[in-house]
């Protein structure tokens, strides 16, 4: 059940996209963000509606994935288009009340779906194609400059290394507690919502416990190792700009450009 | 009379993935009242998944499970009576604690029972008694308990429900060998008393062959033998294709025997090799 989740989950893969540089990729995924919400007009949406269909056909992960994933938004993007629709301005072409819809609601409605639909599409294709480690490899890196404001990068990035690293363990021992309080009779399906939290303590608990045990243990560990945070630590993978990064760069500036020019000489719809 | 019966069971892991995998293929076996079954087989080989279905944690993919002759799986929604006959003690129990005392903690499944008060005052003292933890320490926190001491208290919460079947994965794991034997004594004495029929999975031989009326192997999801200890234990070579070991004592026994002395199969204690050895001695009339 709370396996199915498949929003940030990595798929091993050999595709371009999980060959390019993981800071490349968050780069290009934070400029693509931008860039949704600088499209004004319907061609600048379409170019990078096009570019976000590119990039994930060229993913090497199957298109039923990311479908799951938009499946677990569908519910937002129903409201936030159908509070839009009714938001707009001009001259109503459907009126019930206070309600109207106008033209440029509709258009509103359509922009922040799309939008939503590229925003998920794009950043699940960053977590699908990007291994947890590399991902947090590429953050310590491109923070490094906020050293400067003494801003401990290395060990955020551990941390968030290891609360990665701990999930799966941790959803495989809330399932373990859970069979073992099932097997004394806990009853966790059955009753209303208070009942319901009320029979999640038993699992709680030992999760919790479990889960302080491990970082002690964890902490432990480090310490044999003589860990001692990122003062003088060197790499075991260093990451390189290859050609592909090159051209993954360069395909990204297109598109950005594109977008720009046509933002500038296609007149603004919303 | 069997207790539990189980026919042509089958589990397969994550059905129409690519993950998929067979973790229980075409189980049959039957279970007397009042036996003590010792469950052996290689990491992985399906025992946790085959005794999760006997008091329906997991629903077999197909095949059915039949306790006192009746399918468990007829009514879904009443499952849970099940688990009050078919207690399951998982591994490391110790790590299921919750309450705030160890008298909570191990009044838990009586309650969920739906029990009196005064009946479940009785059957958790009962179960304290039966695992040897004395009445102050059912006061403590189980978090400030010692290892050993959190691993009975845990046995104690599945046997205060008084199964009918009490299942065992691996309880004796992690203990040190005084507390291994102490808890394995305690185990038997409760289940003399109580004539309840149990089955315990085990990765020590030497347990299994001291305490088990039957051994059943499993192997690759598969059941390979289901016979008396001593049966089971003189097929080292077989067990040993499996990944398994045969107790120490039974070993040392073989050898002599392959080496060309009389002496019998399936010896399985330090006792019974013992006796053997002195009487072949006697018949070579070296004593």
């Amino acid at each position: 059940m709370i396996r199915d989740i498949t929003l940030g989950q990595y798929v091993p893969g050999n595709g371009i996209v999980h060959k390019a540089d993981p800071r490349v990729k968050i780069i290009l995924l934070i400029a693509f963000i931008t860039l949704i919400f600088c499209a004004f007009n319907f061609v600048s949406l379409a170019v990078i509606a096009a570019a976000v269909m590119i990039i994930i056909l060229l993913s090497d992960v199957s298109l039923k994935l990311y479908f799951k994933s938009l499946k677990v938004i569908i519910v937002i993007i129903l409201i936030t288009s159908i509070l839009n629709i009714f938001y707009g301005t001009g001259t109503p072409i459907w009126q019930f009340g206070i309600l109207k819809i106008t033209m440029s609601g509709i258009y509103r409605a359509v922009f922040v779906s799309v939008r939503i639909v590229l925003l998920i599409l794009i950043s699940s294709c960053l977590t699908f194609t990007t291994s947890p480690t590399d991902l947090t490899d590429a953050l310590e890196r491109l923070m490094k400059p906020l050293k400067v404001f003494h801003i401990k990068v290395h060990e955020i990035a551990m941390m968030m290394t290891i609360a990665l690293r701990f999930v799966p363990t941790l959803l495989e021992e809330t399932d373990k507690i859970m069979s073992a309080q099932k097997a004394r009779g806990a009853d966790m399906e059955s009753g209303g919502l208070i009942k319901k939290v009320k029979a999640m303590t038993p699992v709680l608990i030992p999760l919790f416990v479990s889960a302080f045990r491990r970082a002690y243990d964890l902490a432990m560990a480090m310490e044999c190792r003589c860990y001692q945070g990122g003062d003088g630590r060197t790499r075991m993978k260093s990451l390189h700009i290859k050609k592909s990064d090159v051209f993954c760069i360069i395909f990204a500036v297109v598109i950005l450009t594109g977008v720009v020019l046509c933002d500038i000489f296609i007149a603004p719809i919303i | 009379m069997s207790v539990i019966e189980v026919k042509d069971l089958c589990y397969t892991y994550g059905i129409n993935t690519p993950f998929e995998k067979k973790a229980v293929i075409d189980l049959n076996l039957s279970v007397n009242e009042g036996e003590v079954i010792g469950l052996i087989g290689h990491t992985g080989s399906g025992k946790s998944t085959f005794v999760q279905m006997l008091n329906g944690l997991i629903k077999p993919t197909s095949g059915k499970v039949f306790l006192n002759g009746e399918d468990i799986w007829e009514k879904p929604k009443e499952i849970r009576k099940i688990r009050f006959k078919v207690g399951m003690v998982f591994q490391y129990p110790e790590y299921q604690l919750f309450d705030e005392t160890v008298y909570k903690d191990i009044s838990f499944g009586p309650m969920n029972k739906g029990l009196g008060e005064k009946e479940i005052d009785e059957t958790v003292r009962k179960a304290a008694k039966f695992v040897g933890l004395s009445d102050e320490l059912l006061n403590q926190s189980p978090f400030d308990l010692s290892g050993g001491e959190k691993r009975r208290a845990a046995i104690a919460g599945v046997i205060a429900m008084d199964p009918d079947v009490l299942v065992l994965d691996e309880p004796t794991a992690g203990l040190d060998p005084m507390g291994r034997n102490l808890l394995l004594s305690q185990i038997m004495q409760y289940h003399r008393e109580r004539k309840n029929t149990i089955i315990i999975v085990s990765h020590s031989m030497e347990d299994i062959a001291k305490i088990a009326d039957r051994v059943m192997v499993i192997n690759s999801g598969k059941l390979e033998m289901l016979d008396t200890p001593a049966k089971v234990f003189s097929e080292a070579e077989r067990l040993e294709k499996m990944g398994l070991e045969v107790p120490q004592i039974t070993k040392i026994m073989l050898a002599l025997k392959e080496k060309g002395y009389e002496v019998s199969d399936g010896i399985l204690t330090v006792e019974q090799a013992f006796l053997e050895v002195v009487n072949l001695l006697k018949k070579e009339g070296k004593i």
